[in-house]
């Protein structure tokens, strides 16, 4: 009996060649004898990093090296490594570049491990570079020994260790292109000490070989003449727009389609600014803490087309009667997010600017062939939910600030050309609400993980980024405790961002829980900062010891002086304490876990509306 | 909760099954069974893993997977259309009196005795998870006195090779 034909011989796998758009600073080089170290500072340089955040230590102190006498990297030394992660989504999430933040091994490392997260929850392009120990310490439990690439494997896009100081330039490469390609996120490259210590050839360029990365960017041509097909017959469309649209670059490819659709357009928390606040078809935020119309909208739309979103719970509310009646058109450049939560009845992935651009053109095609629906009854009885429940405060029963007042005068007095970065929790909330936000990339927060201290950090990135824009961090006294360490980074360095404390002496939305929830309980949230307390610490004495202009406001007539006053101040850092009344709420609110159906205007005051049909 | 055999082309390369492992964890699918090891092309590897799990947390795990950078390519083989097998190595107690009844199951069941020793033998076999519990259920009465199993591999029937695709598509995007 035949044995059958001979068993082919192994095949090379073919490597794909992935072309790299090539910052223009950079030029090919032929091998050269570098060290590891060396090779690091060089392939940064050579991938057109300008700004590192980090703080050296034991297991990257070869690399700080030769980074002193880098030309063309500005390393900036922040307090905490928190700071930097955090310093380098800011860069990021106000330039549009890769962010970059480098650590040393053990606790430099795992300090990154919160921004990491943060990254990853946001769709941030981040590069964390950290030391390692020496190749054969390596799994002995050495001194600052810790398996960041194991820590980091579930909250990272891809990470590296790298123990042979020859594929340093290759590595770096990919790092690169995975952080900023597809849907953006973290990767973390872990070096080991003894790979920076040890000679080796360098050269440029290296080819990316990621034989299982392809994100798909082209959408398809069948789902998007069918997503057209539905937004041009819809009766009560809405556009869901998601942090997607704001990292695509897509605000002036959404601004076409949603002048051309006529729909309702509402923007998630992640995506604050990619379409103008002034423009006539914005409802506002969705979700948790969203306007009315919007969280109605979506209620009661029969065609919901998601850009970018990612239906998450404070979006949607309890899932199952989140927009009961609509059909749903989801594109994203994640496949896993699409039908995660909800079921697409047309799954798009794509790139958003590509899929925004292909569905204007197919819109038009058909409002030819079809005319352009009639959305007269909708847009009437948005109108309607607008007219009614406009969003607003009122004024505080105990005499102080209201918090609203105060950001809603900062956001006035600096504009749309400034940036607002704002921390976690109601002045979040009131920022994303009252801040009128008129281009993209202008609000930055952290929307997925919810990182209290993210603030700080992460203005003092956005303005390293931005230097010729105003730079405000919203943050609450809370929040500000957490990293404000990282004034003395900015101070020294020149960094002259503003800071609002909205301090109402509190963890302010655990309080607000506390009271709706908890019959006003008040467990470990007085934090004694604000008016009538200790002031532990004093925020404007904390401010100066900083090297920064520290000052007081108390009083509605004192805000709009104090917030030109710290407009003027160019040359130093500025931090305002904005004491607040505690028990200002953040309204409209969905209750965790609750309908949407259920939305309260303000506390006990439901929006009446037709929830049958 | 159904059965489901996923084929996963990963790159050889150190830690890709503690990614795909900490995927699954991370979900809370019970993996019933795993195997790893080299395909024809040295730069692949092949994990083999069977899952219980319902259609559509299946569906978003395998998107998930697909996101692992060091993934190439996943399979579902259906029972139907792929030969899926077991390795069992199972010691069982035999003396002189017992062992001519122990070595007609072996035969039986096409399996092989591996080592012997005066009061026991070590038996191979392979074969789908039916047949091995089977013979176990026949050796049982001799005395188990040690069971090791390797998890399933599988792999599609007819001329087609999945690798072949995942190096088209590789191909494709170059």
């Amino acid at each position: 009996m035949s044995q059958g034909p001979t068993p082919a011989a192994p095949r090379a796998v073919p490597t794909p060649r992935t072309a790299i758009p090539t910052p223009p600073s950079t030029q090919a080089v032929a091998p050269v004898e570098v060290t590891g170290a060396e090779s690091i500072v060089r392939s940064l340089e050579q991938v057109g990093v300008e700004v590192v955040f980090g703080i050296p230590g034991g297991a990257i102190l070869p690399t700080y090296d030769p980074l002193m006498d880098s030309t063309k990297l500005r390393h900036i030394l922040v307090r905490h490594e928190q700071g930097a992660g955090h310093a380098a989504e800011g860069y990021a999430s106000a330039t549009g570049k890769v962010g970059v933040c480098m650590a040393t091994s053990g606790p430099g490392a795992t300090n990154l491990v919160t921004p990491i997260a943060d990254a990853h929850m946001d769709s941030v392009p981040l590069v964390a570079i950290t030391g390692q120990v020496g190749e054969s310490l390596i799994g002995t439990d050495a001194f600052q020994e810790a398996d960041i690439v194991g820590i980091t494997m579930p909250i990272t896009k891809h990470n590296f260790l790298v123990t042979d100081p020859a594929e340093i330039p290759r590595v770096i490469t990919e790092a690169f292109h995975i952080a900023s390609t597809g849907r953006p996120g973290p990767v973390l490259v872990d070096i080991a000490k003894s790979a920076m210590q040890t000679t080796t050839s360098f050269s440029w360029p290296h080819e990316v070989t990621l034989p299982g990365y392809h994100p798909v960017t082209k959408p398809h041509s069948k789902q998007i003449r069918e997503a057209a097909r539905l937004l041009a017959t819809a009766r009560r469309p809405v556009l869901y727009v998601g942090g997607g649209v704001i990292r695509s670059r897509a605000a002036a490819e959404l601004r076409r389609l949603v002048d051309l659709s006529g729909a309702p357009v509402v923007t998630t928390l992640m995506a604050r600014g990619a379409l103008p606040d002034s423009h006539p078809q914005h409802l506002g935020m969705p979700g948790m803490h969203g306007t009315v119309p919007a969280v109605l909208a979506l209620q009661k739309a029969d065609l919901i087309v998601a850009l970018g979103a990612r239906f998450d719970d404070r979006v949607t509310g309890k899932l199952s009667t989140f927009a009961p009646h609509a059909t749903i058109v989801h594109a994203d450049i994640d496949p896993a997010e699409i039908g995660k939560n909800r079921t697409a009845d047309v799954p798009i992935v794509g790139d958003l600017r590509e899929v925004v651009t292909d569905l204007v053109p197919a819109l038009e095609t058909e409002h030819a062939q079809h005319g352009k629906p009639d959305l007269a009854a909708w847009w009437h009885q948005v109108d309607d939910w607008r007219e009614t429940y406009p969003l607003g405060y009122t004024e505080t029963e105990d005499g102080l600030l209201a918090p609203q007042y105060v950001i809603e005068r900062v956001g006035e007095l600096t504009g749309p050309e400034g940036i607002y970065v704002a921390g976690v929790g109601q002045h979040q909330m009131w920022a994303a609400q009252f801040i009128r936000f008129e281009r993209p990339n202008a609000w930055l927060n952290s929307g997925g993980l919810g990182t209290m201290g993210y603030s700080v950090p992460a203005a003092m990135g956005a303005k390293v980024g931005e230097p010729d824009r105003t730079v405000w961090s919203i943050d609450g006294d809370g929040c500000f405790q957490m990293t404000n360490q990282e004034l003395a980074t900015c101070a020294i360095n020149e960094i002259p961002i503003k800071v609002a404390v909205v301090n109402n002496s509190s963890l302010g939305m655990v309080r607000q829980w506390q009271t709706l929830f908890y019959e006003s309980r008040y467990s470990n949230t007085d934090l004694h900062t604000g008016h009538g307390t200790k002031r532990i610490p004093d925020f404007v004495k904390m401010a100066e010891a900083y090297g920064c202009v520290g000052l007081r406001c108390e009083s509605p007539a004192e805000v709009d002086d104090t917030i030109k006053k710290a407009l003027e101040i160019d040359d130093q850092p500025v931090v305002v304490d904005f004491t607040v009344s505690r028990d200002a709420m953040v309204w409209p609110m969905v209750a965790a876990g609750v309908s949407n159906d259920e939305i309260q205007y303000a506390r006990g005051i439901s929006p009446t509306w037709d929830r049958e049909d | 909760m159904t059965r489901h055999t996923l084929s996963v082309l990963v790159e050889n390369k150190p830690g890709v099954l503690t990614r795909v492992a900490g995927l699954f964890a991370r979900r809370s699918f019970n993996i019933h069974s795993l195997a790893v090891g080299p395909t024809e092309i040295p730069e692949i590897s092949r994990i083999t893993v069977v899952v219980d799990v319902d259609a559509l947390p299946l569906e978003q795990v395998t998107k998930q997977l697909n996101k692992l950078v060091n993934v190439i390519k996943i399979v579902e083989l259906e029972e139907k259309g792929s030969v899926q097998r077991e390795l069992l190595l199972v010691k069982v107690r035999a003396d002189a009196a017992s062992r001519s009844g122990v070595l007609e199951i072996v035969s039986l069941f096409r399996a092989h005795v591996v080592d012997v020793v005066p009061d026991a033998v070590t038996i191979e076999v392979t074969g789908g998870p039916e047949k091995l519990k089977a013979l176990l259920v026949a050796l049982e009465p001799y005395g188990i006195r040690e069971i090791v199993q390797s998890g399933t591999v599988a792999i599609g029937r007819g001329a087609r090779s999945i690798t072949d695709r995942a190096l088209e598509r590789v191909g494709r995007s170059a």
